[in-house]
């Protein structure tokens, strides 16, 4: 009796496994476009990076080329282009938090307008609006004829770190504005009246409330401002002129001349800093996650 | 219990967003220890009379007095009262032990202090234990007690609940239903809850205010309110009941559909219309020749605890609650008791129609 009995099951269950499993290998099949994109666009340019980076001419194995770093002028490089995004990212987070706060708290019709206002510059040309910068800034650019037309003593930023942080801040704004609204909506009106009623004042419930559930976006709003102003190569070269010169224009650079393995290696440099500084973020997010803050 | 001090006076409370005037020159008292119900549909200026309350909305027009003081400007963190949210509201980037604690780490109370209240008002609603877990680990009735309890350690004058057990499944409202009334008694505190299940106001409250529109249609016990419907809103929001316009003949006898039904109410003067509610479980059906009206049943469903007729009769659907079958079909007399006919006058104005509810 119990063998018959599943002997049935068996036999009913075949059937129907069956089913299951093609059913799955369909939907695998539809993900094989992705592997392939992710395989031939990210996944061997890094293992190209990274073969390069270890080998030298005679394609042996050698550090020498992530040894390149502690050459004086890479490291300056390097150290400087810390410097610089480091205090981007500082300035657009003391920026995009109030105008995250106030687009979240104005009572617009629709909220896809503020969003919109802010999108909107990033729908021309990275390059053209960066090169604009330039032509403001020159020494007889708009911005010193304006000045010089008002007998004002005229400006001379251009070419100097301060250009690069200018040009660093507004073109990646718009990536640390985002992801703090979106979090910022997303945060219960009841919850902060909650806090409210339990006597919290504005600057408490900011503080206590409002801060500590905003922080994923704060962090992913960080990461998505240090990364790219690390790595810049083209507003360093646009806006800092040829005497200013980043650990992005020191890798464009070996990579122009030919020089894949040198290039390479210092790449991987670049790549461990922003590994190391994105761990510290996230293993900082996770902390307060447990209600650290207090 | 419930004492004759009024604890908290809303006088003629005015309050529109935008073009819709929610509350229309409100007035309402709340005496100290009574569990006050806020009833109505949605879109009735309930909610919008609680968050004033509260202090998360400011009226247009009208005042706020709490123990004879004036309250109406003053913030929410300044006020003795404390509320529970419909959706919770809780903390989720905090521990249970430190949701319990926000208000009473605020007001800068000892550790020891805090960490007795944290104890005591976990126990309150059963969640011993709980104080490391996170909110989100929780199922929703754990939640909102969390959120009670996060209320109550603050020793607030008035607690004021937005819907409470909207969001739980029905057998967990009913068994929170029983615990907030033993909490209630427990605490010896004023409960202002806001509804719009009429069940959970009969269960669960001293007064019951009905709203409709930004008006009051009613104030009264639960008794009162269902036993005698000021209006036919009323009526047809609190429970299933036959709405039937009639003719006061003379005092003590109404002609409802053509026939003329003894009743015990007085005053209505000769031949005026009004409206007759009577609840389904008031009408006795009888032998057809014992009737004072005759009809036929036309459908019949088992409710467990009686079974729900309707019965055709004089050009009328009569909804009927018997614990005695009648087959479809079959000829039956209707007759009523006297007192339980309630006459109610034509309403005078539009906002006091009954309309139709849809929950």
């Amino acid at each position: 009796m119990n063998i018959k009995n599943t002997l049935t099951h068996a036999a009913e269950k075949k059937p129907d496994s069956g089913v299951q499993f093609s059913r799955v290998n369909k939907v695998k099949w539809l993900s094989f476009p992705y592997i392939l994109w992710s395989a031939g666009f990210i996944l061997i340019p890094l293992v190209l990076v990274l073969y390069y980076g270890l080998t030298d001419n005679n394609n042996s194995f050698t550090l020498s080329n992530i040894a390149l770093i502690t050459d004086p002028i890479n490291l300056k490089a390097l150290l400087l282009a810390l410097e610089l995004s480091i205090v981007s990212t500082v300035i657009c987070l003391i920026l995009a938090y109030p105008l995250a706060m106030i687009m979240n708290n104005s009572k617009m019709q629709s909220n896809s307008f503020t969003v919109l206002i802010i999108i909107l510059p990033m729908w021309m040309n990275f390059l053209l609006r960066t090169i604009a910068w330039q032509n403001i800034l020159e020494k007889t650019g708009i911005l010193n004829t304006v000045l010089k037309f008002f007998h004002l003593p005229t400006l001379n930023i251009i070419n100097t770190p301060a250009a690069i942080i200018l040009g660093m801040v507004y073109n990646f704004l718009p990536f640390m504005v985002l992801p703090i609204y979106n979090v910022l909506i997303k945060i219960d009106k009841d919850v902060i009246a909650a806090a409210r009623d339990l006597g919290a004042n504005g600057t408490q419930t900011f503080l206590k409330i409002i801060l500590p559930l905003s922080l994923p976006g704060v962090i992913s709003g960080i990461t998505m401002v240090f990364v790219p102003s690390l790595t810049t190569f083209v507003i360093s070269t646009i806006l800092g002129g040829s005497k200013i010169v980043l650990i992005g224009n020191v890798i464009e650079q070996q990579f122009r001349l030919g020089n894949w393995h040198t290039g390479s290696g210092l790449s991987l440099v670049l790549m461990i800093f922003i590994l190391i500084s994105m761990a510290l973020i996230s293993k900082y997010d996770k902390e307060s996650e447990g209600g650290n803050l207090w | 219990m419930m004492t004759d001090i009024k604890l908290i006076n809303l006088v003629n409370i005015t309050k529109s967003f935008g073009e819709t005037v929610v509350l229309d020159e409100l007035n309402l008292y709340i005496r100290e220890n009574e569990f006050l119900t806020l009833l109505g549909p949605s879109g009735c200026g309930k909610t919008t009379t609680l968050r004033i309350i509260g202090g998360f909305e400011s009226p247009d027009k009208g005042q706020v007095i709490f123990e004879g003081k004036d309250i109406t400007k003053l913030p929410p963190n300044e006020r003795q009262l404390n509320t529970v949210f419909q959706k919770y509201a809780l903390f989720n980037h905090m521990t249970i032990s430190e949701n319990i604690a926000f208000g009473l780490k605020i007001k800068k109370k000892s550790k020891a202090y805090i960490n007795d209240k944290i104890k005591y008002a976990l126990k309150l609603v059963n969640l011993e234990g709980y104080e490391n877990r996170m909110p989100n680990s929780l199922s929703g009735g754990q939640q909102q007690r969390i959120a009670i309890a996060r209320a109550i350690v603050n020793e607030p004058k008035v607690l004021l609940l937005d819907e409470p057990l909207g969001a739980l499944d029905l057998k967990l409202r009913q068994d929170m239903q029983y615990e907030l009334i033993r909490l209630k008694n427990e605490l010896g505190i004023t409960f202002i809850y806001v509804t719009h299940d009429q069940e959970e106001a009969l269960t669960m409250s001293d007064t019951i205010v009905v709203m409709n529109q930004g008006y009051i249609q009613q104030v009264g016990s639960p008794e009162d309110i269902y036993n005698e419907p000021k209006n036919a809103f009323v009526a047809d929001f609190i429970g299933d009941s036959n709405i039937i316009p009639s003719i006061m003949v003379e005092d003590k006898l109404v002609n409802i559909l053509g026939a003329n039904f003894p009743c015990v109410d007085t005053g209505f003067g000769r031949n005026k219309p009004v409206d007759v509610v009577i609840r389904p479980e008031d009408i006795d059906l009888v032998k057809p020749e014992d009737g004072i009206i005759t009809g036929r049943v036309t459908s019949l469903l088992f409710k467990g605890v009686h079974y729900e007729m309707e019965v055709t009769a004089n050009g009328r659907e009569w909804l009927v609650h018997s614990t005695d079958l009648f087959p479809v079909g079959s000829e039956v007399g209707i007759s009523v008791d006297p007192y339980d006919i309630q006459i109610m006058n034509k309403p005078e104005s539009e906002d006091e129609e009954a309309v139709e509810i849809s929950e």
